[in-house]
């Protein structure tokens, strides 16, 4: 009893510093001390946590702890590349504990549960077991373990909501009537069907909509789950995860150009493999690497586009190279990062900074889409939808409206590709047959690798 | 709970959510990754709760299921500190940049 008020103190402190924690997280040069503020709040509420009166077993949380923290480092010390499926796997395993303390709860509890507990205890296993499947899934997805194509069917939507109003009914009986503990296992059971069928219908090209929503889900069913065990830290620590989660949800919605109620019904317009057969012979500029290098080396302002091609190449290292060769010989390069490059919100920052490109070139869209019309060169390096001027001006596109971009507009663009096959999407992109346009044939890694060599042999 | 409480559970809630809004609309487009890894590890603050169910031993099942949430909630605070100050750790400035070692 007498160690309450304690323990409530150092709940308090840890609060303030997982807000400072996220405070810090708004510049690269203090982020690091972000982490550190988190770190120390976490190890003092699990301390506090500990001197709890209640407490009478110890053993069994030393060793849950002691797993978790072995499970918890390889988890840590994924690839960069890796990092939205282990993200994603983070969340199914929050989302996990979430739904196994909820229903602990609720069978230490029942038939004593007032409504509004059993109201957000509902709310707490609900949220929780849809987003632990829903995140399986998308990690799955991700991984490449599961087909990576949306796989729809008729009424899909029509399946998925009347779910979902099967379980909310069910936790509204049992509001009413808490007694009713055979009813339980549905509001368990059937979020985590809806869980997977949620997610099934969306493509990779989604999943940093999905990630960003999952996280959001997860962070809102923690703060449930605070209320259910009177924990304010609790609360306060899912408030602020599912307000982040749902941020970047907003963001990459509108750098998708979804509607928000799309994204909260989890109906994410599927992409319609609209590529209208285009005309097979329309003409394009090819090049070779010592002419790209020559444009290069004659540029004042380069714009370097990396997309998620360009991971899978693995060719963000020889990029670096590229990028070293042509600022030493005094050409100003910076790189334009779109929201939705690369698999999860910030992906691509992430891989560029792992190649030591320093974080000042790395420029969004908004401040960068201005400085086109007086770039010499824009470099393509394994993107392709957001530089698709047809979602500015061709109305019938299906990217039409998505904000790109602006490549379009620089004096000469050079794109890197293996073929002239559509993009993820199956969209046909208009800026390949640009009189400006020049195609580097080739795969990322070995060309941007010639690019170099010719740039270092020709002086 | 009482009713009390959860009342001032809604309005912590409130008060979170906005300062959540507020300090995270701040935070720059570059650092989104680790910032969900980082609210990732700090949303495991779950276990908390899941360490007094196991601790408090009230009955076989919420002992058992507590000890699986503390083993889930652990691995993301651990995994998720460690990968945020990695990524963290690899952003540095054009300064920080040219101060490393040629040939590297």
């Amino acid at each position: 009893m007498t160690n309450q008020p304690v323990i409530e103190i150092i709940y308090l402190v840890a609060s303030v510093l997982f807000i400072l924690s996220l405070k810090w997280m708004s510049s690269p040069s203090t982020a690091r001390h972000g982490v550190l503020a988190g770190e120390i709040g976490m190890v003092l509420a699990i301390g506090g946590t500990l001197l709890h009166h209640g407490i009478v077993d110890y053993k069994w949380i030393a060793i849950a702890l002691v797993l978790g923290t072995i499970i918890g480092v390889p988890l840590g010390m994924v690839q960069m590349t890796a990092v939205p499926q282990r993200t994603a796997l983070s969340h199914a395993f929050g989302a996990f504990c979430v739904t196994l303390v909820g229903s602990a709860e609720f069978y230490l509890r029942t038939p004593n549960v007032p409504p509004f507990m059993m109201a957000v205890l509902s709310m707490e296993v609900i949220l929780g077991s849809l987003t632990f499947t829903g995140s399986l899934m998308a990690a799955g997805k991700l991984q490449e373990i599961l087909p990576q194509r949306p796989i729809t069917y008729k009424g899909q939507n029509v399946v998925n909501l009347a779910l979902l109003a099967v379980a909310i009914g069910v936790s509204v009986y049992l509001v009413i009537h808490p007694a009713a503990r055979n009813l339980f296992p549905l509001i368990v059971a059937i979020p985590l069907a809806f869980g997977v069928f949620m997610v099934i219908p969306i493509g990779g090209a989604d999943m940093p909509t999905v990630i960003s929503l999952l996280n959001s889900y997860a962070g809102l069913s923690a703060a449930a789950m605070g209320f259910v065990v009177d924990s304010k830290l609790l609360i306060i620590a899912g408030a602020l995860d599912g307000s982040s989660g749902f941020i970047l949800s907003v963001i990459m919605s509108k750098a998708m150009n979804r509607s928000f109620t799309n994204v909260l019904f989890g109906a994410f317009g599927q992409v319609q493999a609209a590529a209208k057969a285009a005309e097979e012979a329309k003409p394009v500029r090819s090049a070779s690497a010592e002419e790209a290098a020559s444009i290069l080396e004659a540029a004042n302002k380069v714009v370097i586009v990396p997309g998620y091609g360009m991971a899978v190449a693995q060719a963000q290292h020889k990029v670096r190279e590229l990028y070293d060769a042509l600022t030493k010989r005094g050409v100003d390069v910076r790189f334009a990062i779109h929201p939705v490059a690369g698999r999860m919100p910030g992906h691509m920052n992430v891989l560029l900074a792992e190649a030591d490109i320093p974080y000042d070139r790395l420029i969004e869209m908004d401040d960068i889409n201005g400085d086109f019309p007086q770039t010499d060169v824009a470099l393509i390096i394994g993107a392709n939808d957001v530089t698709n001027p047809a979602a500015r001006n061709d109305q019938s596109s299906p990217i039409y409206g998505m904000p790109i971009l602006d490549v379009d507009k620089a004096r000469t663009v050079m794109v890197i590709k293996r073929g002239m096959s559509p993009g993820f999407a199956g969209i046909d992109n208009p800026l390949y047959y640009m009189d400006k346009t020049l195609m580097l044939f080739g795969d990322a890694k070995g060309f941007v690798n010639n690019i170099v060599r010719e740039l270092s042999g020709g002086h | 709970m009482q009713s009390s409480n959860l009342l001032n559970g809604l309005f912590v809630f409130m008060l979170a959510a906005f300062i959540g809004f507020e300090v995270i609309r701040r935070v720059s487009p570059l650092l989104h990754t680790p910032l969900m890894s980082l609210t990732n590890a700090l949303d495991a603050i779950a276990v908390v709760g899941a360490i007094v169910l196991v601790g408090e031993h009230k009955s076989t099942l919420s002992a058992v299921l507590g000890t699986l949430a503390v083993i889930a909630a652990t691995s993301n605070v651990v995994g998720g500190f460690i990968i945020t100050d990695r990524m963290l750790k690899m952003f540095k400035s054009s300064r920080g940049i040219k101060g490393r070692p040629q040939g590297q």
